[in-house]
């Protein structure tokens, strides 16, 4: 599909996944009118912690969590809003989420949806934030092992940053667009850290080849590559539920090997477009410009297809 | 932060059987409001928490200029406001206004 900056459609599945807020992505994503949330706004289970520092709340915490139907199957999902203090985590938002996946184990739906928009951890609260990305982990965990699908969707403005980074990586299947990002530290903090000498997060570019979804799909971070629209994220969520593996001391084993081995031959590699180029990619330097169609074709061409190790 | 509240009587109440609605998100310039229909069908009620200190009487105009034109008896209006100017909350408003009146 050609890159169009504005969706003329009226139809809800065409909006821009970037642009649309949690609650319209939720909406689309599912069968129409079948969403039906958890502590709804109504309820006003806001942080108890922002006041003190003067800042506004949501009504929501900045996290929408619910029941729906995906094609007829029941799935529980659960939708950050990118745009309310960065997606972050504090104690109400990270619990909402705990709560949705340990109720999945109760239900056994055909999957969680996790539709992350994230800078981390809302460093107002930081310590129940940090907490909950802890009981986050373990409940996919449980969940994996019960046979329950977790699978993320990655395309927001605020990216995957931090535990939103580690809780990704401990999900069944991921799917990114081009705006998604994924990592644990971010750009700013990075160079904070180290300098603009090792990082330079003004250098979009940079940020991109080292973090977007281009790259995490080429060295296996994340399992599909989707346009930026509802109905591609959509269609990508259905067809990974399916493709979910199996969550076994086999599977943790390879994984373990398959991270070794990509330490092992990337690990000296100066920039993205390196690692591009050692995986048989003939013009790396043409990567980001690929549409999503000429990006799913070099991959299909590549020697060696994106393994599951992220 | 500061917490205003302004009550209005309205000639009728706003039409549609929605039980709730909320639009917007609480960010820079932005707000979030949420609508209830929980009150006598000529009684509104309009809470806000902003994060902009001093504008009561700005919020106290656009208010009053939105329950005149809209006449939004039975409605609990709820407002985390992230510091919207007022054009923006007036649009706000009038979205929610819009989804409750939804069959």
């Amino acid at each position: 599909m050609a890159m169009s900056p504005v969706s003329l459609s009226a139809d809800p599945l065409d909006q821009s996944w970037y642009e649309a807020s949690a609650r319209a992505r939720i909406d689309a994503l599912l069968d129409p009118g079948t969403f039906e949330e958890f502590i709804g706004p109504e309820q006003r289970m806001m942080s108890p912690h922002l006041p003190a520092f003067d800042l506004p709340r949501a009504f929501d915490d900045g996290i929408v969590v619910g029941r729906g139907l995906l094609d007829g199957a029941t799935i529980l999902i659960a939708a950050q809003e990118g745009r309310f203090m960065g997606g972050a985590f504090g104690e109400i938002h990270g619990a909402k989420l705990v709560g949705l996946l340990r109720a999945a184990r109760a239900v056994k739906p055909a999957a969680v949806l996790i539709l992350f928009d994230t800078g981390g951890v809302r460093l107002q609260e930081a310590n129940a934030g940090e907490t909950a990305i802890a009981e986050i982990m373990r409940a996919i965990a449980d969940l994996r092992r019960a046979g329950v699908p977790v699978v993320g969707l990655i395309g927001g403005r605020a990216g995957c940053y931090g535990g939103g980074g580690l809780i990704a990586g401990t999900c069944s299947r991921l799917v990114v667009s081009e705006g998604g990002r994924i990592s644990v530290s971010g750009p700013e903090v990075i160079e904070t850290n180290k300098g603009a000498e090792e990082f330079d997060s003004r250098d979009r570019a940079l940020v991109w080849r080292t973090m977007g979804g281009k790259h995490r799909r080429l060295i296996g971070g994340a399992d599909a590559f989707a346009d930026d629209t509802i109905r591609a994220f959509r269609d990508a969520a259905r067809e990974q539920i399916g493709r979910a593996p199996a969550f076994d001391l086999a599977t943790l084993e390879a994984e373990q090997a398959r991270l070794e081995a990509r330490l092992d031959r990337f690990g000296d590699a100066r920039d993205a477009t390196e690692i591009w180029g050692r995986l048989g990619v003939n013009d790396p330097a043409a990567v980001p410009g690929l549409d999503t169609d000429r990006f799913d074709t070099l991959l299909a061409r590549l020697p060696e297809a994106p393994h599951d190790a992220r | 932060m500061e917490k205003l509240t302004f009550r209005h009587r309205t000639s009728k109440p706003l039409p549609g059987t929605k039980a709730q609605a909320i639009t917007g998100v609480v960010a820079s310039g932005n707000l979030e409001v949420l609508m209830e229909r929980s009150l006598a069908p000529d009684e509104c009620t309009v809470e806000i928490e902003t994060a902009i200190n001093g504008y009561g009487p700005v919020w106290e105009a656009v208010v009053s200029d939105f329950v005149g034109r809209r006449q939004p008896g039975g409605l609990r209006i709820t407002i985390n406001d992230g510091g919207a100017r007022p054009d923006t909350v007036t649009l706000r408003l009038l979205q929610g206004a819009r989804l409750m009146e939804a069959v």
